[in-house]
């Protein structure tokens, strides 16, 4: 087997609210192996940003803290590293991708100066050579004319140019891995394709592992080899991405599916009409002792209202948290 | 529809891009430079102000009666030989007390302004940027000094100390850096949730790094134009305390002018106005570009 990149060992993850303590991830397992992408996907409030935000040790604290758990990049436990140790391994080692391109710039500096500033930071070279590198980096995002663009602020670019240069922020320290906090959310579709695609080339070259979070499964089956299911800040399901689209062990994992139009290869297969999920996510401070999913599944026994089902494995490398497994019933 | 027109719809955008003029790269300053020079009362402000500063730092070396010589009977009215504006009641100039006095207004205008942007400045980025007790502590502070009467905690500080240009200018800094604390924290609060912060966070800018090379530059503009606007401030306030009494009676300023010819307003009109003048002129010169900064600067008001 081999030895996981980084491996998120029973984190749990709590805000102050007003209305009491908000568990936002509770008992998460996650593992990223050398050279592959995991997707991680749910709905909103589901904890994924969180897991992304625990992993980089920027979840506000307070409001937020780290309650239990570990978050061991290559064996060290970045959650009990100093801060020092976190300012290197931040943009270096492990970097990231925000959702919104728009924003995620600082609008008075130039892009390069932006991508420069990383590499400043982390790499003691000088600011021609940072300069340098960085231009190198807009050319490797597909950014066509970099030395011109390189000048440019983030207000003369589109979104998607925008996102490429989050993308050569993001890369320019060669990082392990690389986390995508729903990049392509706010863009056109066309411009999605185009930095998926990028997102691909690019972490062939660099071997970086990516953590790809979305709401979309459609991104999940184009981009992602394993994916992770949240749900309520807990694991629900996870597995081969192929496994898990036409082999759902959780009725949420299948209301996901259930509510994405057609992602069968084959177009002549006969197709499934659309579906949703009643309900939303149950407010965090007042989560039960049961399955979180239960007032939503259809599929619910009484049980599931008061006892946690444990995880399951269901194939290979696919484990689910349910108890109609446990009864046998999928 | 065949494969390769397939993959060339793939390949297109790139090159549509690469094609797409690239625009000219304007830097945001230069921009703001063009915005303010197209607003003419701003423009007017500015050639104002540069009159205003030829005429009390250029002008002395020219003009060199002694602003505290007998140079003429007292009280001549403007006009008269040796006094183009007149005389005061102990018989000085009063060109030569406005082209030398002005230096030492213009200097505690700017000076108190200074200090009340570093003092702003400071309370209120780190109280905007830590938020918690940090914000608490520090705005319970700023509350209390924008509580105080400004005038009598300044006449206060004065009177304790010698009245010289230094103690003046600490005085009206020191009352007057409230409004930039507040209007500096409300910015660093707005603008240390937005995104490009986490960004920077997430490639580990420290937090020093932070508030100066990141949230300033974009706090900018607002400051810049409250920082104007207070020079107009401690100018009046400078000849405010004046006019009660409490200036350098070694040193020349118009507000010291003003002062000290109160009684005789009724009967030689010139030796309160022709001072008054020029502090009006100056501030409002100031204040002018104060608001073709904010204007220029402001990129809500650029398309009126």
């Amino acid at each position: 087997m081999v030895e996981p990149l980084l491996e998120i060992k029973d984190l749990r993850v709590e805000f102050d609210t007003r209305d009491g303590v908000a568990t936002v991830i509770d008992g998460l397992d996650i593992s990223l192996y050398p050279g592959e992408i995991l997707g991680i996907v749910g709905e909103s409030g589901c904890g994924k940003s969180m897991t992304a935000l625990s992993v980089m040790r920027l979840v506000p604290v307070p409001p937020g803290r780290i309650a239990k758990g570990t978050i061991r990049l290559q064996g060290e436990d970045l959650l009990q590293a100093s801060e020092k140790r976190m300012r290197e391994v931040r943009g270096n080692a492990i970097s990231m991708i925000f959702q919104e391109p728009m924003t995620s710039l600082n609008p008075v500096f130039s892009v390069g100066d932006q991508i420069a500033e990383t590499i400043l930071l982390h790499e003691g070279v000088g600011k021609r050579v940072a300069w340098q590198r960085a231009v190198e980096m807009l050319d490797a995002v597909g950014i066509p004319a970099p030395e011109i663009r390189a000048r440019e602020y983030p207000h003369q670019m589109s979104g998607g140019m925008r996102q490429r240069v989050m993308i050569a922020m993001a890369l320019a320290c060669q990082p392990r891995v690389l986390i995508a906090d729903e990049p392509t959310t706010a863009l056109d579709v066309t411009v999605q394709a185009q930095i998926f695609d990028l997102l691909k080339d690019l972490q062939e070259k660099t071997g970086a592992v990516i953590m790809l979070i979305t709401h979309d499964m459609g991104a999940i089956a184009e981009m992602a080899q394993r994916v992770v299911v949240m749900y309520a800040g807990r694991k629900v399901e996870d597995g081969p991405v192929d496994e898990i689209l036409t082999n759902p062990k959780h009725p949420y994992t299948a209301g996901l599916i259930g509510c994405v139009p057609h992602l069968s290869v084959n177009p002549t297969e006969e197709r499934l009409p659309l579906t949703d999920i009643p309900g939303v996510v149950p407010p965090l401070t007042r989560l039960g002792k049961g399955c979180p999913f239960a007032p939503r599944c259809v599929k619910a026994l009484d049980k599931c209202g008061w006892e946690m089902p444990p995880q399951s494995v269901v194939g290979e490398d696919h484990r689910a948290s349910c108890w109609l497994i446990e009864n046998d019933e999928i | 529809m065949s494969a390769a027109d397939n993959s060339q719809s793939q390949d297109a955008p790139p090159t549509f891009e690469a094609a797409y003029e690239i625009p000219d790269i304007e830097h945001p300053l230069r921009e703001a430079a063009r915005m303010f020079a197209r607003n003419k009362a701003a423009v007017g402000g500015l050639i104002l102000l540069v009159g205003i500063l030829i005429l009390t730092l250029l002008v002395p070396f020219f003009y060199t009666v002694d602003p505290f010589d007998l140079v003429w009977a007292p009280l001549s009215p403007p006009g008269t030989e040796n006094a183009l504006f007149g005389t005061d009641y102990l018989g000085r100039d009063i060109l030569a007390g406005i082209v030398h006095g002005g230096s030492a207004t213009l200097a505690v205008g700017a000076s108190a302004a200074l200090l009340a942007v570093v003092i702003g400045l400071s309370v209120g980025s780190l109280a905007g940027y830590y938020g918690g007790w940090v914000d608490e502590v520090l705005m319970r502070i700023t509350e209390f000094f924008q509580v105080l009467p400004t005038l009598l905690f300044a006449m206060v500080i004065v009177a304790l100390f010698k009245p010289s240009v230094a103690t003046v200018a600490f005085a009206i800094g020191v009352v007057s850096w409230t409004a930039v604390a507040r209007l500096a924290r409300s910015e660093f609060l707005r603008i240390r949730s937005l995104d490009y912060i986490k960004a920077a966070r997430s490639i580990s800018s420290s937090n020093r790094r932070i508030i100066w090379f990141v949230i300033l530059p974009n706090a900018m503009p607002p400051l810049v134009v409250q920082a104007t606007l207070a020079v107009g401030g401690a100018i009046l306030f400078e000849a405010g305390l004046s006019f009660l009494g409490l200036a350098d009676p070694n040193v020349m300023s118009w507000g010291f002018m003003i002062g000290s010819s109160r009684d005789y307003l009724m009967d030689a009109w010139w030796t309160v106005t022709i001072p008054g003048i020029f502090i009006f002129l100056t501030v409002l010169a100031v204040s002018l570009i104060g608001d073709g900064l904010n204007d220029a600067t402001n990129p809500k008001l650029r398309e009126r």
